[in-house]
């Protein structure tokens, strides 16, 4: 280690300095360099507030908060293809053929949008912001196996170019990213996004086939166009079910939410509030299921509501990306009201919109439209309750 | 009064006159600065669009329609009139944007004056006269049913303009690229709050 630091220091670093040919190019070598080390330089004057915990520690931390829905998933991409394949695989073979499947997404989404963000750092002249750490890792997650490379990677790149760049950068957008992601490939390449035939991987080889009686859709898929599902409640749980890489397991996804609980990264403020969200409007649907339009919608208005938190992206979206701190609320009362308001439209959408069973996509980029909204008025209201607070004082001394 | 529930929310987020026809963008992109001034032009706009579109209704169902003079006399039958909806819906809309001028420059002339050129223009705001057109085009059959609609779709507005007044309050602290600043960040920021606002868009009412 040290042998590798005092290589960089003499031979790598000097073109980079100030005065250096490669000069321009500081931002990249200071954003790898402090990958590997912690940079030398330390604040000169005034007061400090002494802890490590910075951006890169905090996307670090979410990272391993994803990592067990990461390896789960891969795993489970190779159990749904073995399954509709009818063919015995092992655990091992299982694990293999997904983490084929999906580290090149995980590949290509980095590749993509580092590329991009590295880039800007350099046109702009600053040091490399590490928002897109996280990002990067969400986006392979969030979609269906079958999507082919270079539309994950235009979808990258519309994210962190018209997501995030142009607001300039990280802490300074207004939309999630990697939902925005999400939501241009849904819109730009509806067919790949949805339907029965591209959450599982069936490709075949020679002399394989697909079962008889196969259906590829996921349970919300099944859910909306049927009213019933075949999958049992555990399952869904567990997440051995089909869905989009990373969202199926809400087990791991509990997991993950404790650790950024625990680390006091996610706001539990907003978990909280969006599985009550989501739980009232399930529960509304219980009751007035017998009012629906039709069988189908009735059906699955009937659907008990913690069948209803643990189905889709429900789990996944509330953990991850709702609690993004960025396009989030940023006050502590927009956080119960912005949570409760994804929980509830999600379930909302899922349930009223057939074209959208995936509603919680769209509540949340829906409630970050509006996020700014409810924070600037709970901050008129504070300062409100403070002037006449203010005003009491003055005219009782 | 089940159907007057579902116009409602319809006019309001799924047929958002906004982010779903892009009506009315003069004024949202440019009275858009701050919450409070959203906030007054949007009420403005509610008002308005509730008055004229029930107003208008009875313009096109006792003036302007094929045959709508038969309450006068029974020879008017063959007249119609509806080459004059346009010209007949502004002089409308005119008048209730100068009585809203009226009350707003007497009763808030802080708000009077922030809002400047804007509160008079809201008589060629695209959005008002589209809500009247929408009217005459989708046969309302009752006047509560124009009524309605007018003002979901006045709500619709208000809710879109104050949600990117928000948005522009708070881009204010973001580091745009100097070429973006101001409107083209505006731009992008609405087109994005249409993908969000598209998750309305199909719902069966």
């Amino acid at each position: 280690m040290k042998a590798l630091h005092n290589f960089i220091e003499s031979k790598l670093k000097p073109p980079f300095d100030e005065g250096g040919k490669l000069h321009k190019y500081w931002p990249v070598y200071d954003g790898l360099y402090t990958f590997l080390f912690v940079p030398g330089h330390t604040a000169h004057s005034g007061a400090h507030i002494r802890d490590g915990i910075d951006l890169k520690r905090t996307m670090n931390t979410v990272i391993m908060a994803l990592v067990p829905t990461l390896l789960f998933g891969m795993w489970n991409v190779g159990y749904q293809h073995y399954g509709a394949l009818g063919i015995d695989a092992t655990f091992f073979e299982q694990f293999l053929f997904g983490a084929i499947k999906v580290l090149p997404m995980v590949v290509v989404s980095y590749g993509v949008g580092l590329g991009i963000e590295f880039l800007f750092c350099v046109i702009k002249g600053h040091s490399i912001e590490e928002g897109f750490l996280v990002t990067g890792m969400l986006i392979p997650l969030i979609m269906p196996v079958d999507l082919p490379l270079w539309m994950l990677a235009l979808s990258t790149a519309f994210a962190v170019v018209i997501g995030k760049e142009v607001f300039g950068g990280t802490g300074m957008n207004i939309f999630n990213p990697a939902l925005l992601a999400r939501a241009f490939a849904f819109f730009a390449y509806p067919s790949f996004m949805s339907g029965d035939s591209v959450w599982i991987n069936t490709s075949v080889k020679e002399g394989q086939a697909v079962v008889d009686g196969f259906s590829g859709a996921t349970a919300l898929g099944d859910l909306a166009t049927t009213g019933a599902t075949n999958y049992s409640p555990l399952e869904m749980f567990l997440g051995t079910i089909p869905g989009s890489v990373g969202e199926t397991s809400v087990l791991l996804i509990l997991l993950g939410a404790g650790l950024l609980i625990f680390t006091g990264i996610g706001s539990w403020k907003i978990m909280l509030s969006a599985v009550v969200g989501g739980t009232v409007m399930g529960l509304i649907f219980n009751t007035f299921a017998p009012y629906a339009l039709s069988p189908e919608q009735q059906a699955f208005m009937a659907v008990p509501f913690w069948q209803q938190l643990m189905l889709g992206g429900f789990a996944f979206g509330v953990v991850y990306m709702a609690t993004d701190p960025v396009s989030g609320s940023q006050t502590d009362t927009g956080k119960w009201i912005y949570g409760f308001l994804i929980g509830f439209l999600a379930i909302m959408i899922r349930v009223f919109n057939p074209a959208y069973p995936e509603g919680v996509m769209l509540a949340i980029l829906f409630m970050n439209t509006m996020a700014p909204l409810i924070d600037h008025y709970v901050i008129q209201a504070n300062i409100k309750k403070r002037k006449k607070r203010a005003e009491l004082k003055t005219a009782g001394a | 009064m089940q159907e007057l529930i579902n116009l409602f929310v319809k006019s309001i987020f799924v047929e958002n006159m906004i982010f779903a026809y892009f009506l009315g963008m003069c004024s949202y992109l440019a009275v858009s600065k701050k919450v409070s001034t959203a906030v007054g032009l949007g009420a403005a706009v509610i008002f308005v669009l509730s008055i004229t579109v029930p107003v208008n209704y009875l313009l096109q169902n006792y003036v302007l329609k094929e045959g709508a003079l038969t309450w006068i006399s029974t020879e008017f039958a063959a007249v119609d009139l509806s080459f004059l909806s346009f010209i007949l819906f502004i002089a409308v809309i005119a008048s209730m944007v100068q009585l809203v001028e009226m009350i707003v420059e007497k009763f808030a002339p802080a708000l009077y004056n922030s809002l400047g050129i804007f509160l008079p223009l809201i008589a060629v705001n695209c959005a008002i006269l589209g809500g009247s057109l929408f009217m005459q085009e989708r046969n309302f059959t009752t006047i509560s049913e124009a009524g309605v609609y007018g003002f979901g779709s006045g709500i619709g507005w208000f809710l879109a303009i104050v949600a990117i007044a928000a948005i522009r309050e708070k881009i204010q602290y973001s580091n745009v690229p100097a070429p973006l600043k101001g409107l083209g960040i505006t731009f992008i920021v609405t087109g994005l709050m249409g993908i969000a606002f598209m998750s309305f868009m199909g719902i069966k009412l």
